[in-house]
């Protein structure tokens, strides 16, 4: 894989980051929205380069949160490399066991660093992915706020 | 010591069958799905996930249905699985303070800041078999807060800037930790390892020692000094990539246990820590593991360790259900030859004994 590793060293820190953002979205992507993106794509051709292939993923934590490091426990991980007929390569790795998810993720990372292609996968996918987790981080914040105690005081001394 | 026995195989493949139609119960009653399992039976799958040592909720739930509900079996198939499937590598540390909070409670300050954030809790509840759950129907929906959610800062760390708090900080260099899926534990253990082990470790066991701690087998005093449960992010460097890239988020609960001073001469006296961490939200196994954690910890504190939970040779061999499981279970497997050799034995001993009292 070294080989493709230096394909993408010419990225600059932005485009790595930019990149990095969006696969973290596409990772944690509803597989309806991946299908629904997916569904609106005419015949896209690829070759795998990592067919899909499920393993694992050790989780390390810290001792007291913050201390030396330690072995979780493990998850579940899909992971593939793809290859789009204009030469651009896509990455996955997708939390779960879902071969499919693993496919579309990787396929919208490689049209995402085709400049032709980007924009339409940003507006298509990404931007609604990430309404969509924000939105969901939101109400599931705004449900444990409204079980936050507002204590009382029933006496005071000096009164 | 057991012979290879033939036969039985008409037997065993019949009582797959009757196992089979078993866990299906009445075929009247419409069976249950795996994602209803996953989706209403929520600890139940955090348990196995916790104790499986795999965070996949589709997989546990599969399991508890595959099981009939024995947990411990389910865990047992869970760990089955996970050792067909290659490692494609670790995560980054899970950074637990930037918790997504769905409850987060501290024991020991009351105006913590963010507040005490109850969450989905049974602690509150009467425990009162409630019997509108038999007539079905759809329970009252969640009330969302008005006001945004602000910042919950650790305890840990708000204590731990005026110093009165042990601090946790990594060993120079950050190093790998060993890992008991691929190296057997030696003793005396590190504390990554023991961490490790009482992650996967059973909770029953460790709910005892736990509580063992605090009867007085070893005197650590502690304070549940917060606990929270919500997701945490997962970070991952790809082979292909070279730089982390978020790869999916895993619900987990923490224990934060202060504990009674430890200091010396050249050291003022400080708290110290326990510390808890499980897949998904297992508050009573996180607890008890912090409770473990700062007994095992007697040596490094240099206070002297004669309790069974402050064992650690004690406490990690005999943590692990599959292993304990295993070999109470085994007892059921043909023991005929040993069998064999101690009725005899004990023959002879009793012919021996009946010489004697007659020659007597």
């Amino acid at each position: 894989m070294t080989v493709l590793q230096d394909s993408y060293s010419r990225s600059t820190d932005g485009d790595e980051r930019e990149r990095a953002r969006c696969l973290g979205l596409l990772a944690r992507a509803p597989a309806e929205l991946l299908e629904a993106w997916a569904a609106g794509l005419g015949a896209t051709e690829f070759e795998w380069l990592r067919q899909p292939e499920q393993g694992l993923v050790m989780v390390q934590a810290r001792a007291g949160g913050t201390g030396e490091r330690f072995n979780f426990g493990e998850m579940t991980v899909t992971r593939c490399v793809l290859r789009l007929r204009s030469g651009r390569t896509g990455v996955a790795y997708v939390q779960g066991r879902s071969k499919r998810r693993a496919e579309l993720a990787a396929l919208a990372d490689a049209m995402l660093q085709d400049p032709e292609l980007a924009e339409a996968v940003r507006n298509g996918l990404i931007a609604p992915v990430a309404a969509h987790l924000a939105s969901e981080s939101e109400r599931s914040a705004r449900k444990a706020q409204a079980t936050k105690v507002e204590f009382f005081t029933l006496a005071h001394e000096d009164d | 010591m057991y012979v290879a026995a033939k036969g039985g195989e008409r037997a065993i493949v019949n009582s797959y069958r009757l196992l089979a139609e078993r866990r299906r119960g009445d075929p009247a009653v419409p069976e249950l799905e795996v994602r209803q399992i996953r989706e209403q039976l929520r600890l139940a799958v955090d348990r196995v996930m916790t104790e499986g040592s795999l965070y996949d909720r589709d997989l546990a739930a599969l399991a508890i249905k595959q099981a009939g509900g024995d947990l411990v079996e389910a865990i047992f198939l869970v760990r089955a699985y996970r050792a067909t499937l290659p490692r494609f590598g670790h995560t980054q540390p899970i950074e637990t303070r930037a918790m997504r909070i769905d409850r987060r409670i501290s024991a020991a300050f009351k105006d913590i800041p963010g507040g005490q954030i109850l969450g989905p809790t049974y602690d509150y509840t009467q425990r009162l078999i409630d019997f509108t759950l038999a007539a079905g129907g759809s329970p009252a929906q969640a009330i969302e807060g008005i006001a945004p959610p602000g910042e919950t800062p650790d305890v840990a760390g708000i204590l731990g800037t005026e110093g009165l708090l042990e601090p946790q900080t990594p060993a120079t260099g950050d190093p790998q930790p060993m890992d008991l899926t691929r190296e057997p534990i030696e003793f005396p253990a590190a504390r990554p390892e023991r961490l490790q082990n009482l992650a996967r470790a059973d909770e029953g066991f460790l709910l005892a020692m736990g509580y063992s701690t605090q009867r007085g087998y070893s005197h650590s005093h502690p304070f549940a000094g917060e606990i929270r449960y919500g997701r945490v992010e997962l970070e991952f460097v790809p082979e292909e990539l070279g730089f982390p890239v978020v790869i999916g988020e895993v619900e987990v609960t923490e224990c934060q246990m202060i504990n009674q001073f430890a200091g010396s001469a050249t050291q003022p006296p400080e708290f110290t820590r326990g510390y808890g961490l499980a897949f998904g939200h297992s508050e009573r196994k996180a607890m008890a593991m912090a409770l473990c954690d700062r007994a095992l910890r007697a040596r490094e504190l240099g206070e002297d360790a004669r309790s069974p939970a402050q064992d650690e040779e004690f406490m990690l061999s005999h943590s692990d259900s599959l292993e304990a499981s295993g070999f109470v279970q085994h007892l059921k497997l043909p023991h005929y030859v040993d069998f064999q050799a101690e009725l005899e034995l004990i023959r002879k001993l009793r012919a021996a004994a009946a010489i004697t009292e007659s020659g007597a």
